[in-house]
């Protein structure tokens, strides 16, 4: 079944689903098929009800811990999963402008973790200035999402390993499994072994050696549509194959599940496997990671300043329900007090051991 | 009624079994529930032995099952397919075996 497509998926992949006009690019398409179908027939609960059964409707945030920080969508791949239908082709960036917006909120936030992401935050054109600013606030936790194929993209990127180093960035990199054949499927033919080089050069400036302070953390992505197992399960034998094939070492393993929106919903949908994964992610619901799940405690910026939830509903365009909605009017009381905004794909991140930016939550 | 014997959907229904008999579906998934659990072996190597049985005893339901299962735990693909060739082996030789047997009755009954 999937085998028979994946030929015309990879092929159709190069490009995102916005520069191929496809209709899943639109936000409301995505809110219909999630609101409809399966929860609309009654077949499965809306997840409004699942979390009233326990109380938690309305959601409702905790003190805020984490702040991330979206530069922009622009990535040097295009992966079949990527929930941000990230790409070469996507120009939506942060400026410099809505950046100093961002660091007058970062040297008064009450969070501990300061999150970077993209797409490829590191293409941004102002990205390292950014850092060196924000590193300059003294926020415990600095992360940075690198997707570590675009340290040896080009020559202007080598030095990034050094870079993260002398602002104490903690790393965090996709790899979506240590075997070539399965990370080239999901993420492009050449990333494993261009992934594998650039943690290599990670290791080399100490980040992800044992006891070292340099954190290096990378992120596993279920490729397909099943669930991640066990996230200690797999730390294993991630870190078993990676040290024994390429003498790498890294910290901890996040086990994320893929939510069913932009380019993974479309592979769901084109692959047939949609029902059946929003069935999995239903009965996999688990009540004690609803009061974990990562929007009760993060506020995610958008590359034009607005704010949301979380990354997911930045890019199912679903703003906070809050009187203060752009970072230039950020309020940290205020947005605390708001009901956060829910629809279908947030089982996924109630699924089994529960599922975030920085792994399960139960 | 559906118009073949085996319909992917009657898979998420399994856990229904137990309204029909209550003590012993909740026995069976208690049983079920706790033969996978980590133990001297680990979950992983279970879920591998669960897909070559599930070949052996050709159940469809259960290969899904099992290959779903094995993708969440990372099996790669090859570890699959040597699994299935591992219940096919033990299942030809369990007729070839037999060969021994029509070798004696052959001679047996040979002048």
């Amino acid at each position: 079944m999937g085998e028979s497509i994946m030929p015309q998926l990879k092929k159709a992949a190069k490009k995102s689903l916005k520069a191929r006009e496809n209709e899943l690019a639109k936000t409301n398409k995505q809110l219909e098929i999630l609101n409809g179908g399966l929860f609309a027939d009654g077949e499965l609960p809306f997840f409004k009800d699942k979390i009233s059964e326990i109380g938690q409707f309305p959601l409702r945030p905790k003190p805020l811990e984490i702040l991330q920080i979206n530069v922009g969508y622009m990535c040097n791949q295009v992966c079949e999963h990527c929930h941000v239908d990230a790409g070469p082709d996507r120009k939506e960036i942060m400026t410099r402008e809505t950046m100093k917006q961002c660091l007058e909120v970062i040297r008064n936030t009450g969070a501990h973790t300061l999150d970077l992401t993209g797409g490829a935050p590191e293409m941004n054109p102002d990205f390292r200035w950014f850092v060196e600013e924000a590193a300059k606030a003294g926020i415990q936790d600095f992360i940075v999402r690198s997707n570590l194929t675009i340290i040896r993209a080009n020559k202007k990127y080598h030095d990034l390993p050094e870079f993260f180093k002398k602002h104490n960035v903690h790393v965090v990199s996709s790899m979506p499994h240590y075997t070539k054949g399965k990370t080239d499927k999901q993420r492009g033919d050449g990333v494993f072994d261009k992934s594998i080089k650039a943690l290599q050069e990670l290791n080399a400036v100490g980040y992800g050696l044992p006891d070292s302070p340099l954190r290096l953390d990378l992120v596993y992505n279920p490729s397909g549509a099943f669930l991640p197992s066990d996230q200690g399960a797999l730390e294993k034998d991630f870190k078993k194959a990676l040290k024994e094939d390429f003498n790498i070492d890294f910290h901890n393993l996040f086990a994320i599940t893929n939510l069913p929106i932009s380019r993974f919903l479309d592979y769901l949908i084109a692959s047939d496997n949609y029902e059946d994964y929003m069935y999995a992610l239903v009965d996999a619901y688990n009540p004690a990671a609803v009061a974990n799940v990562m929007c009760t405690n993060t506020i995610s910026v958008s590359w034009d300043g607005w704010l949301y939830d979380c990354d997911f509903n930045q890019m199912l365009g679903l703003k906070v329900a809050s009187k203060v909605k752009h970072i230039k009017d950020y309020n940290e009381d205020i947005l605390n007090d708001r009901n956060i905004v829910i629809s279908q794909h947030c089982y996924g991140c109630t699924a089994g051991a529960g599922s975030s930016c920085q792994g399960s939550v139960a | 009624m559906a118009d073949t014997y085996y319909n992917p959907a009657d898979l998420r229904k399994f856990s229904k079994i137990t309204e029909w008999s209550e003590e012993l579906g909740t026995k069976f998934f208690d049983y079920y529930g706790k033969v996978f659990e980590e133990g001297a072996l680990s979950a992983r190597e279970k879920s591998l032995i669960a897909l070559a049985v599930s070949h052996v005893v050709k159940c469809p339901y259960c290969i899904d099952a099992y290959t779903k299962d094995g993708l969440q735990r990372g099996v790669t693909k090859e570890e699959m397919m040597e699994a299935v060739h591992v219940g096919a082996a033990i299942e030809s030789g369990a007729t070839l075996v037999h060969g021994v047997q029509m070798m004696n009755k052959y001679n047996k009954l040979s002048m």
